[in-house]
């Protein structure tokens, strides 16, 4: 964007409600006025993170999971999304954080995700000797490949409950990733900012 | 409640709830020349604080899904504020079956701070549907009536649309259409196959300055409330002009309980609830306006009793809370592999669809009455919490391949949502429950709920629509529907809509109507209905430009007769 040093000093000094209020009186007024709500959604998120970055909380204390099942968490949101060659994986996009949030305040997921990781834990202790976060990845890789795809249930019966968790919990990473900038770059979503005019469809495939 | 405390002002008109009707009853009647006091039952709103325009998902620590997850249910945390399925404290009940849906915005400006902003005309059979096929009820009033007054709310707060000429869709007084998304365009493509038409969108949003307020900056997000007030609502466009007219009260936190009657039978002001201290206290005025939504006014009016009016106030004809109706809806959503192909771009626009189908087969003998129309969405929308529920719902496995997957199905679902037209039935209406209170002591409403063959009929035919125009263009239909069941073919619950209207119908006949052609109600001359209140019938047309039209021909009528001393 090539924004300037005492652009970034205006920002700092002005809130959110003045950025809102300097799209009205630019689009109204015309040309010269036109930059500043081409500027205004961007500053506006930058007050916001800045406001989230003087918060003292520098590392996540997880609210309900506990730290056993919380570091289980992270490994299967990241087994879930995983970084690739577009960008970064799920627990850098900050799911496990959204995830445990959600679940601190709502007693069906207490039971769904909470249940599901002590359900997982039970099984790993039962075929492996070791709860999943000890397995060998091979065995964790193992666990996975039955749990991830519903039909292994026609086989085994047993592994329904296991389904059932793995399929929230997919559906969940992929709300905390693709919530997140991340994601939201993965996706490559263009908008959330002030036009002058809309352009309309680029060109229509065939 | 120790105390009654009465205001010793007498006000002109007391106007209930700050809405679409209301706030425009509140500014025509001010402007006008009269004093009003205007009741609201929920917080003032503050658009720079409350409107959340602009946000990501990651600048919310809940993504926009709320404490719990649990905003989702009531369209998610960036909705502009107050609006809810449940209100804490203030429940309403469902006969067994009926599982009616209220949806209520407890904030001034009520559900325009959020609403879809479309903006559509009835048309001149939509008053006199009886007379076309037999069924139902006809206006006493006509189109022609109306339309001036539809001339009035466009040129004011501002509508885009085109000029058609399609006898289901009259035009209106249009700022210019914004140009269709590329979503919007394979559809219309479809649709020319079809021959069904797709047409400019009418919506709420101004393309162009007018009146003061600046035109969109496309960010796409109008159900936030905007904070340029580039769309309508009540709370930015009706009434601050009441305000400055210096003779509006404006009255939040005031929960209207029981309109008051004199010994002469006439209204004589309003008891509220002041939800701030929990006391009642009571406004004089010499007319009254009901607009605080169509099954809050006739939960007021049925709570209104009298020994002068033993079942209600305005209820001699025993019909007000009768002849609820919400629209038929019935969704579904396409895959279009097609879009696949298209680079990043930015899809936003305005809030709501550009392109839209309006009622297309009115010339034709179908196996149900009345019409529906279709709305578009999906595309390259913002990414947000549930955007990829259906893919996972379906996904097997993890890793690499999910993530590629959602990144290929990124921008290719296009959805479509049908609202069509409900008619009136015996089975469907809101009364008082006998038994429960809510926390301000007064009784609450009770619904009951059926939807008929009429309109299960309807819901098929928008699925079949659905799917046609989907494959039309080599896409791929999603949507499974039962075709049994409480909800076959995809309808919705009654309610869901949103756009619940009738429970106080105007005609000509005392006996079977509430109020008459200008929203005045038959039995007791100082008392108003101007919200959705008074419709007779609930079109394909989204009922808030009516509601308006309405209000402000309702308003000038109060003012001669306030003129004339007949109040």
């Amino acid at each position: 964007m090539g924004e300037s040093k005492s652009e970034a000093k205006i920002a700092r000094s002005i809130s959110r409600r003045d950025v809102l209020r300097n799209i009205a009186v630019g689009a109204a007024a015309g040309s010269l006025l036109q930059m500043i709500p081409a500027k205004a959604a961007e500053l506006a998120h930058e007050m916001i993170q800045k406001e989230k970055a003087a918060s003292p909380a520098g590392k996540y204390a997880p609210k309900f999971f506990p730290a056993h099942q919380y570091q289980t968490l992270l490994l299967l949101c990241d087994a879930i999304l995983p970084k690739d060659e577009v960008s970064g994986g799920a627990v850098e996009a900050g799911a496990p954080e959204f995830i445990d949030l959600l679940t601190s305040e709502n007693e069906e997921y207490q039971s769904i995700l909470g249940g599901g990781l002590m359900w997982l834990d039970n099984f790993c202790t039962d075929r492996y000797e070791h709860p999943f976060l000890s397995c060998a990845l091979e065995q964790q890789k193992e666990v996975l490949d039955l749990i991830a795809y519903r039909k292994n249930a026609d086989n085994d019966a047993t592994l329904s409950q296991g389904i059932a968790f793995f399929a929230k919990l997919r559906s969940m990473t992929c709300d905390g990733f693709y919530t997140s900038k991340i994601g939201t770059e993965d996706l490559k979503y263009i908008g959330n900012t002030a036009l002058a005019t809309f352009p309309g469809c680029p060109a229509l495939p065939e | 409640m120790t105390q009654v405390i009465r205001s010793p002002k007498m006000y002109d008109v007391c106007v209930i709830g700050s809405g679409a009707g209301g706030g425009m009853a509140a500014k025509v009647l001010t402007e006008g020349g009269l004093t009003v006091a205007l009741l609201e039952a929920g917080d003032p709103v503050n658009p720079d604080k409350d409107y959340k325009m602009f946000l990501w998902p990651y600048d919310l620590a809940h993504r926009g899904v709320g404490v719990g997850g649990r905003a989702a249910e009531n369209f998610g945390e960036f909705l502009a504020p107050n609006g809810a399925w449940k209100i804490d404290g203030e429940p309403y009940t469902s006969a067994p079956g009926a599982n009616f849906q209220w949806f209520r915005s407890r904030i001034v400006g009520g559900r325009t701070n959020h609403w879809g902003r479309i903006a559509l005309r009835y048309s001149p059979i939509d008053f006199r549907s009886r007379t076309r096929d037999g069924i139902g009820e006809d206006w006493p009033i006509r189109y022609e009536d109306v339309a001036p007054y539809y001339d009035k709310v466009e040129s004011y707060i501002g509508v885009f649309g085109s000029k058609e000429n399609l006898s289901s869709a009259p035009d209106g007084v249009f700022l210019p259409p914004p140009k269709p998304r590329c979503t919007e365009l394979v559809v219309k493509k479809a649709c020319d196959r079809l021959n069904i038409p797709c047409i400019p969108a009418r919506l709420a949003i101004l393309t162009k300055p007018l009146n003061g307020r600046p035109s969109c900056h496309y960010c796409g997000q109008c159900d936030r409330g905007c904070g340029t007030a580039s769309n309508f609502s009540s709370s930015q466009v009706l009434i601050p002009p009441a305000l400055q007219t210096g003779k509006l009260t404006l009255i939040p936190h005031a929960m209207a309980r029981e309109i008051r009657v004199g010994a002469d039978g006439k209204a004589s002001g309003v008891s509220y609830i002041d939800k701030t201290t929990l006391t009642e206290k009571r406004i004089s005025a010499r007319a009254v306006v009901l607009a605080a939504s169509a099954c809050e006014s006739a939960r007021l009016l049925l709570n209104s009793k009298s020994r002068l009016f033993p079942d209600g106030l305005a209820n001699s004809s025993g019909q007000v809370g009768r002849n609820l109706t919400d629209s038929v809806g019935s969704d579904g959503e396409g895959y279009f592999p097609q879009m696949e192909k298209m680079p990043p771009h930015n899809h936003d626009g305005t809030g709501g669809m550009h392109l839209y189908i309006p009622w297309w087969k009115y010339a034709r003998q179908n196996d149900f009455p009345r019409g529906y129309h279709i709305e578009l969405g999906g595309g390259r929308e913002m990414p947000g919490a549930g955007m990829f529920d259906d893919l996972c719902g379906e996904f097997e496995g993890y890793g690499a391949s999910l993530k590629a997957t959602c990144r290929k199905r990124y921008g290719t679902t296009i959805t479509f949502s049908g609202r069509g037209e409900m008619v009136p039935n015996p089975d469907t209406l809101c009364e008082i429950d006998p038994e429960v209170v809510d926390q301000f002591g007064i009784p609450v409403l009770r619904f009951q709920f059926k939807w008929s063959e009429y309109e299960l009929r309807q819901a098929k035919d928008m699925q079949e629509t659905f799917r046609a125009i989907v494959e039309a263009v080599g896409g791929r239909y999603l949507t499974r529907t039962q075709t049994d069941g409480p909800y076959p073919f995809g309808i919705q619950p009654g309610g869901k809509i949103i756009h619940e209207v009738g429970t106080a119908r105007m005609g000509a006949d005392p006996k079977t109507s509430v109020v008459n052609g200008y929203c005045q109600s038959h039995d007791v001359k100082n008392v108003f209905v101007a919200d959705g209140g008074p419709l007779v019938t609930n079109p394909d047309k989204n009922p808030t430009l009516t509601i308006m039209a309405l209000s402000w021909r309702a308003s000038e009528y109060l003012l001669d007769e306030a003129k004339k001393g007949n109040l």
